[in-house]
């Protein structure tokens, strides 16, 4: 029988009541006695040289409190990038300046150029229209290769070139050009992974505040590491020390990594706070977040597979380029490179893996971390590959997968990461038993009958979660250490407040890290509340961001429970006059061991606040404990994933009529949460993979620039709940961390996008046309009917 | 937005004499215009809603047997109330989503004429007469390419009408992103023939199909449009597909609305 409560239950998320209720506090919500409204003029040009601003007419206008320009932060500093990646050359990678208004040049479309402070927002964009701009056209430079060849103009006029790094990573050159000389079978592709605009539910909000009492800075933002913002923020934009910057991230309305960055308008709202005496605020349009929110993926790769005459991989090599776009994202560089090189032998034995990645800098937005960040190019290029070496050798693509598995734990891969546990045959089996494989003829029979195609694809992936441990990133060039942080307030009468670094947009912390707490103390879950998002009542946190909230700072958590509980056998062993040693904790009742004598939790909990009958020459009064938590490894959830679409010849149209993920995302606490997770990853990756397109046109225009021409995925998009399986139960817990739990927040957006290209191939392959042998993301209508008839 | 006044007539004469003022603007169901004030791309000076006019709202048939439908009436309504023409009202229940189809009005839609909107496939192949505070206006004569029409300044779509045929049926494929038609194909069979119009596809907007119509008038059967195409030249070419790609989809819609319609 299915758990009601604790560590493997599913309790409803107890958020969802303010949620759906409309009682959630998300920033846009929060406004400041005295606030004043910035609007950002941006530019509407991809690259241009700034020859003038002249704001005199606007600064005369009705409510302006204050226009500022790139002038007014000539003495700050920059927005910085959080991780240096150091080259095949043994040179850092370059590193332009990011100024928080342009200064110079106009390096992006919506860089922001002036901003208008003043007593409504409709004011400031009607002051912003009257700012006269002289801003000199420059060709941009867009497309990737075009931004590496010799003479290109240059998106910094200080660098040498648009080049960021030349990266080289995994095996030496001889040893991988050796695996391919003497390979049986080499299969090239060559592919894009789109460029995606995040679109979370709310867009990002900044409101500055500061008070020349205390001279203190608060700052409430839409963020998923609020601790990281005031570190960024504060050490290397604003020169503000931490005591004097608090940094608050409320109820914010999905993050999927675009809400990790620091951002410009954060700076300035914190900035012109001071500057004006007036706290600011900014909420950014839809349209806005299309051109100021970090993008994601853009990767332009070949992957060349070398197999032997037993269809054993030997090698894998890659070359991509990366659209780092006009400046550096806060961890822009860390994803082609470490977030992605790492996971290029999959769940694969192959002995020779070497990743090449070249970052480019182009006149658009800048890239950064998006869901799966590094991971789902990983798996989407491998996958990929994978598939068509079983095309090209006439072989089933299952068994391909299957007899190269990795199969002995721990497994050093080539590409330097250690897989503590695994059982890719396991998660193959499930996902082969819940998409009934046999059944497939039948059911390609019956689509055929109705005029479509039907394709299977399968895709396996493993990701690393759980970023990280600190040593290990600090020596890759992270500018930060990677662990997490909680406190355990246990209160008088027993209650209890865990603040935790980690920072919840969507996951259901709130409901989750209690079912952990409560489980170890045998107490009802509501007596147990989370806080999380505000600098000044956390210890520390470095965030929520690759799947690493339970892990990393749920570990954290349970460290400081696990502290909780040894003191509170030593006021109870006091209590019952007993060796704490012989003290038991057991549904919420301290008791010596053999005995029928026992102390409930809220008599110890009181005891050590009202410390009248307590040890007080051993231990001090109160109950609250803090640990800091760094992981020894990454985590690695694995699975394997299967879908079945239909093409309609006549119009390229695919539709998923089924969708399996078999995960292993080892111990699971909140079944419905974890299910709820890998349903919106993959919707997330069926985006990808079918509808999202973020469009550049050759000077530098967005022509994706709104939901009009940006499809996002809609529920008509995803199969039928009774079609859509998500499954779990395979189970090899994590060795390293004390919940055995690796993380299941971008396993769905990592493993769906080649499982839907996969399908498509399949359904093309079968409807003869053999000629096709790759789609680029997003496999639209259009995209499939030329593909079809590109013969 | 920019500040602007709204009036709110509640008399078809009183909204005539409110657009006399320059720079007023009629607004209908506002689906396009109100995101277009949003985006400060339009400053009018007067707002005059069509929407407190009771006259305009409705749907009826006439002695002649057309559908009548005020130039006022929502989507919805049409879907709901244009029983009689289940064509035009399944076109109408596949407008946008509910909030658009709640507001949105078959006047505003067919004075905006949207190259990928749906009502001027319905207007132009049912051979509908567009009625305005003025004049008559053949369906024929009334579109005048993208966003342009025969209306002149100031001039209310009151109501249209709709000559009921035997069969018909609107088929479209969407824009993935806006769910426009990316191409959609309104075919009308009457007694003395087939009308078939497109939107979504041309540089122009909405067009006939003379050669499916005649192919179609002798046979009214998909088969009767295989082999037939029209050129891919001046057809919409963007994101979202080729010209050759719509020009290619026109002639799958039609064989499929024709499908539906027998």
């Amino acid at each position: 029988m299915p758990k009601d409560h604790g560590i493997g239950a599913s309790p409803k998320r107890r958020e969802d009541v303010r949620f759906l209720t409309g009682a959630g506090n998300y920033t846009d919500d929060i406004n400041v006695h005295g606030q004043a409204y910035v609007h950002f003029l941006r530019s509407d040009l991809a690259h241009g040289k700034i020859n003038g601003i002249d704001t005199s007419a606007a600064e005369a206008m009705p409510g302006v409190v204050r226009i500022f320009t790139g002038k007014d932060f000539e003495g700050v500093g920059g927005l910085p990038c959080g991780w240096q990646v150091t080259d095949k050359h043994g040179e850092v990678m370059k590193e332009p300046a990011h100024p928080v208004l342009a200064q110079g040049k106009v390096r992006h479309v919506g860089d922001p150029i002036a901003a208008v402070v003043a007593d409504s927002l409709e004011q400031a964009r009607t002051a912003a229209e009257a700012i006269v701009l002289d801003i000199e056209e420059l060709p941009a430079v867009v497309d990737m290769n075009k931004a590496l060849e010799p003479g290109a103009t240059k998106v910094h006029d200080d660098l040498s070139d648009n080049l960021c790094y030349d990266w080289q990573f995994g095996t030496d050159t001889e040893t991988t050009d050796a695996a391919f000389k003497n390979a049986a079978h080499v299969t090239t592709l060559e592919l894009v992974n789109n460029r995606l605009v995040a679109n979370p539910m709310e867009p990002r909000v900044a409101v500055g505040q500061y008070s020349r009492a205390g001279g203190d800075y608060t700052l409430y933002t839409t963020s998923q590491n609020p601790h990281v913002i005031r570190l960024l923020m504060g050490a290397f934009v604003l020169g503000i020390p931490e005591h004097k910057l608090r940094v608050v991230a409320p109820d914010v309305g999905g993050g999927f990594g675009t809400k990790i960055f620091h951002y410009a308008e954060e700076a300035f709202c914190t900035f012109a706070a001071k500057a004006c005496n007036r706290p600011v605020k900014w909420t950014s349009t839809r349209s806005e977040a299309f051109m100021s929110d970090a993008h994601g993926r853009d990767h332009v790769t070949k992957i060349e597979l070398a197999l032997d005459k037993d269809n054993n991989f030997t090698a894998v090599r890659t070359d991509t380029k990366a659209n780092m776009g006009a400046y550096l994202s806060t961890f822009s560089s860390s994803v082609p490179t470490w977030l992605h090189g790492t996971l290029m032998a999959g769940n694969y034995r192959t002995p020779a893996v070497q990743v090449n990645v070249k970052a480019v800098f182009t006149n658009t937005v800048p890239v950064d971390a998006y869901r799966g960040a590094g991971r789902p190019e990983a798996t989407f290029q491998l996958e990929r590959v994978i598939d068509m070496a079983a095309r090209e050798l006439g072989v089933d693509p299952i068994a391909l997968r299957r007899q190269n598995f990795i199969t002995q734990f721990p497994y050093a891969t080539p590409v330097a990461v250690e897989y503590d546990t695994g059982d890719y045959e396991a998660t193959m089996a499930k996902m082969e038993e819940l998409m009934d494989i046999p059944g497939f003829a039948a059911r390609r029979a019956a689509s055929e009958k109705n005029g479509k195609l039907r394709g299977l694809g399968i895709n396996c992936f493993i990701e690393a979660c759980g970023i990280a441990p600190s040593n290990l990133v600090g020596q890759l060039g992270a500018r930060a250490g990677l662990y997490d942080a909680a406190t355990v307030r246990v209160n008088a009468t027993g209650s209890i407040s865990v603040m935790v670094g980690a920072h919840s947009h969507g996951q259901g912390h709130e409901t989750v890290f209690p079912q952990v707490v409560a489980e170890m103390l045998g107490i009802d879950e509501s007596m147990i509340d989370i806080v999380h998002g505000d600098t000044s009542k956390i210890p520390f946190g470095m965030g929520t961001y690759g799947s690493r909230s339970l892990a990393v700072c749920g570990s954290a958590m349970v460290r400081a429970t696990e502290k909780i509980i040894n003191k509170a056998k030593k006021i109870a062993g006091h209590l019952l006059e007993a060796s704490d040693s012989d003290i038991e904790l057991k549904d919420g009742m301290f008791s010596v061991a053999g005995t029928d004598k026992s102390v409930a939790w809220g008599d110890v909990t009181l005891a050590a606040y009202v410390p009248h009958n307590y040890p007080l020459e051993d231990i001090e009064p109160g109950l609250e404990e803090t640990a800091f938590y760094d992981p020894a490894n990454f985590t690695y959830p694995a699975g394997a994933y299967a879908c079945e679409v239909e093409v309609d010849p006549e119009t390229g149209k695919v539709t998923i009529e089924k969708f399996v993920s078999a995960d292993d995302f080892g111990n699971v606490v909140n079944p419905m949460i974890v299910e709820g997770q890998v349903h919106g990853g993959i919707a997330q990756g069926i985006g990808q993979a079918l509808l999202e397109n973020c469009a550049y046109d050759e000077n530098g225009q967005l022509l994706s620039a709104s939901y009009m021409d940006y499809a996002m995925p809609r529920a008509d998009d995803i199969p039928h709940m009774a079609h859509y399986v998500v499954d779990h139960s395979c189970q090899t817990p994590c060795t390293h961390n004390p919940l055995g739990v690796k993380g299941c927040g971008e396993a769905g957006a990592i493993g769906s996008p080649p499982t839907v290209v996969n399908a498509v191939i399949d359904a093309l392959h079968s409807g003869g046309h053999t000629h096709v042998k790759h789609i680029d993301m997003p496999v639209t209508p259009s995209r499939v009917w030329a593909a079809m008839n590109s013969q | 937005m920019y500040s602007f006044d709204i009036q709110r007539p509640t008399s078809l004469a009183d909204a005539v004499a409110a657009l006399a003022t320059d720079e007023a603007l009629p607004l209908g169901g506002g689906q396009t215009l109100i995101p277009t004030l949003k985006q400060r791309l339009s400053a009018p000076s007067v707002l005059v809603s069509l929407s407190g006019i009771a006259e305009m709202k409705g749907v009826c048939t006439n002695d002649d047997g057309a559908l009548c439908i005020g130039g006022g009436t929502t989507h919805a309504t049409v879907a709901r109330e244009a029983t009689s023409y289940p064509g035009l009202a399944a076109l109408a229940a596949k407008i946008g989503d509910p909030a658009v189809r709640n507001r949105g009005t078959i006047g505003g839609s067919l004075a905006n004429n949207d190259p990928s909107a749906c009502y001027p496939a319905a207007a132009l192949g049912s051979g509908a007469t567009i009625i305005t505070n003025t004049r008559s206006i053949a369906a024929d004569d009334y579109f005048q390419g993208m966003f342009a029409t025969a209306l002149d300044e100031g001039e209310i779509v009151t109501e249209v009408r709709f000559p009921v045929p035997e069969k018909s049926c609107y088929m479209k494929f969407e824009q993935p992103a806006s769910r426009f038609a990316l191409v959609g194909v309104f075919v009308a069979k009457y007694a003395d023939g087939v009308r078939v119009a497109v939107t979504g596809a041309s540089e122009e907007g909405v067009f006939r199909w003379t050669e499916a119509e005649e192919a179609l008038s002798s046979n009214f059967a998909p088969e009767a449009v295989e082999g037939l195409s029209v050129s891919g030249d001046g057809m919409i070419s963007d994101l979202h597909g080729s010209g050759t790609y719509r020009a290619h989809l026109v002639g799958v819609m039609t064989k499929r609305a024709v499908a539906a319609a027998i």
